[in-house]
C-alpha cells in the first residue's frame, strides 16, 4: 500500500504525505481529465492492467483502487 | 508493380485558437499544464463558412501547382465532416479542381486511422491496374461538432486538410499493411444527431455534438497499439531498429510518450509535434510527414512506420520507404 500511495502521488504530482488510503481521489484539487490518464498509465505500467471505465467509475477511494488492482492482476 | 507517395501538402485554416484564449474563457483551466502535458499550444479552427472540402481543396490546389491535374485518375476523400450527407464530397472536389470526368472518386468515413487506410486503398487500386495516380485527401473540422463549453475537446482538436499524390512505381515503396477494427468501441467517440439512427431530427435547434470518453480511448490505445506495431514490423520482416522514423497518429503528447516508453522506442526517432495544430484527426500523419521531410528529420530511402488509431475503433499501420 505504501508503494501504491507513492505511485499515485507521482501520477497526480502530489506529495505522498497528502494521500491517505481512505481519501476519495476524485476530491483532490489535482484531479482533472489529465489526472485520469496519468492514473491509467501508472496502473498499466506498474501492474499491467487496464481498468474498464464502468469499473473505474465505481471505485472511489485509494484503497478501493488498490484492492481492485490486487484482485485483477 | 507498386506504389509510392510522390508529394504531400497541407492547409490550415487562418483562425487560431490559443491556450491563452481558452484560459480566459475557463479560468479554472491551466494553459501551461495543457502545453506541458498534452503538448498543444494552439489549434487552427475553420471559419463559419469554411468546410472540410474547402480545407482539402486548398491543400490539393497546392499540389496541383506542380502536378499535372490531368494525370490524376482517382480521388479518395477521407472525412467525417462531409460537405453534405449526399452527394459525395470527392465528386464536389473533382469539379472544383477541374479534374477529368473519366476518373473515379469516393469518400470514406474514418477518423484517426483514415490516412493509413487511404494509403492501403490507393496501393490496392494501383496494384490492381485500376489507376496510376491517386489524389488522397483528408479534411476534418471536428470543431463544428464540439460544444462551446466542452473545454477538453476544444483544447485537443484542431481542423486541417491535406493532399497526397500516391503514384505508380516500379519498386513498391508502400509496405505491407496491418488493419484492425472493433466497433464495440463506437460509443466512446461519437457524434450523434442528424443521422439515420436519430431519424435525421435534431431537437430544439441543437447541433450534432461530439462525445469522447477519454479514459476508454486511452485504454483502447495502450492495449491495441503496441501489438499493432509488433505485427506491422513482423509483416514487413523488419525490427524496430530498422525503422528510421516513427510517425504515430498525433493524438496528444501524453499518449505518444506513454506508447514510446511502453514499446522502448528511441524517442529521438519518434515524431511528437502537435504544438501548433492540436489533434487534427486523419490529417496528423500527412502533416507530420510533410513537416519531417521539410525539417530534414527524414530523407529519401528512409523507412518510416506510420500508425493511425482512434474512432471506430479503427486502426492501421504500414511501413513506407521514402
Amino acid at each position: 500500500m505504501e508503494n501504491f500511495i507513492c505511485l499515485i502521488s507521482e501520477a497526480l504530482e502530489m506529495n505522498s504525505e497528502q494521500i491517505d488510503k481512505e481519501d476519495e481521489f476524485r476530491n483532490y484539487k489535482e484531479w482533472d481529465s489529465l489526472a485520469v490518464l496519468s492514473l491509467i498509465a501508472m496502473i498499466k505500467q506498474n501492474y499491467n492492467i487496464t481498468i474498464p471505465r464502468k469499473d473505474f467509475d465505481e471505485l472511489n477511494t485509494v484503497s478501493e483502487l488498490f484492492e481492485y488492482i490486487q484482485a485483477h492482476r | 508493380m507498386g506504389a509510392k507517395i510522390k508529394q504531400v501538402e497541407y492547409y490550415l485554416p487562418e483562425r487560431i485558437l490559443t491556450n491563452e484564449e481558452l484560459e480566459k474563457a475557463y479560468p479554472e483551466w491551466s494553459a501551461a499544464k495543457l502545453e506541458k502535458k498534452v503538448g498543444i499550444k494552439q489549434r487552427h479552427i475553420a471559419g463559419p463558412n469554411e468546410t472540410s472540402l474547402d480545407l482539402a481543396m486548398n491543400a490539393a490546389t497546392k499540389i496541383l501547382e506542380t502536378e499535372d491535374k490531368n494525370l490524376i485518375d482517382f480521388v479518395l476523400f477521407c472525412t467525417q465532416s462531409p460537405e453534405y450527407l449526399l452527394p459525395t464530397s470527392a465528386c464536389l472536389l473533382q469539379a472544383k479542381l477541374g479534374l477529368r470526368t473519366e476518373i473515379g472518386a469516393l469518400d470514406f468515413n474514418l477518423g484517426c486511422s483514415g490516412y493509413v487506410y487511404g494509403l492501403a486503398i490507393a496501393k490496392g487500386m494501383i496494384n490492381s491496374g485500376l489507376c496510376k495516380n491517386v489524389l488522397l485527401v483528408t479534411g476534418e473540422t471536428y470543431s463544428k461538432f464540439i460544444a462551446e463549453d466542452d473545454i477538453s475537446n476544444r483544447s485537443i482538436f484542431g481542423d486541417a486538410g491535406t493532399a497526397t499524390i500516391v503514384t505508380y512505381s516500379e519498386e513498391d515503396m508502400l509496405g505491407e499493411f496491418v488493419l484492425g477494427t472493433d466497433g464495440k468501441g463506437a460509443e466512446n467517440l461519437i457524434v450523434k444527431g442528424l443521422t439515420a439512427r436519430n431519424s435525421y431530427i435534431l431537437q430544439n435547434n441543437e447541433r450534432p455534438t461530439l462525445y469522447m470518453n477519454g479514459p476508454e480511448i486511452f485504454n483502447f490505445t495502450i492495449e491495441t497499439i503496441p501489438p499493432l506495431l509488433q505485427k506491422v514490423l513482423a509483416q514487413n520482416k523488419l525490427q524496430a531498429t530498422d525503422i528510421d522514423y516513427f510517425i504515430l497518429h498525433q493524438a496528444n503528447k501524453y499518449i505518444l510518450e506513454f506508447l514510446i516508453s511502453e514499446m522502448c522506442l528511441d524517442i529521438n526517432k519518434c515524431h511528437i509535434d502537435m504544438l501548433n495544430y492540436g489533434n487534427t484527426v486523419s490529417n496528423t500523419i500527412p502533416i507530420a510527414l510533410k513537416d519531417s521531410l521539410e525539417q530534414g528529420r527524414i530523407k529519401e530511402r528512409d523507412k518510416v512506420l506510420l500508425a493511425g488509431f482512434g474512432v471506430g475503433y479503427s486502426w492501421g499501420a504500414t511501413i513506407i520507404t521514402l
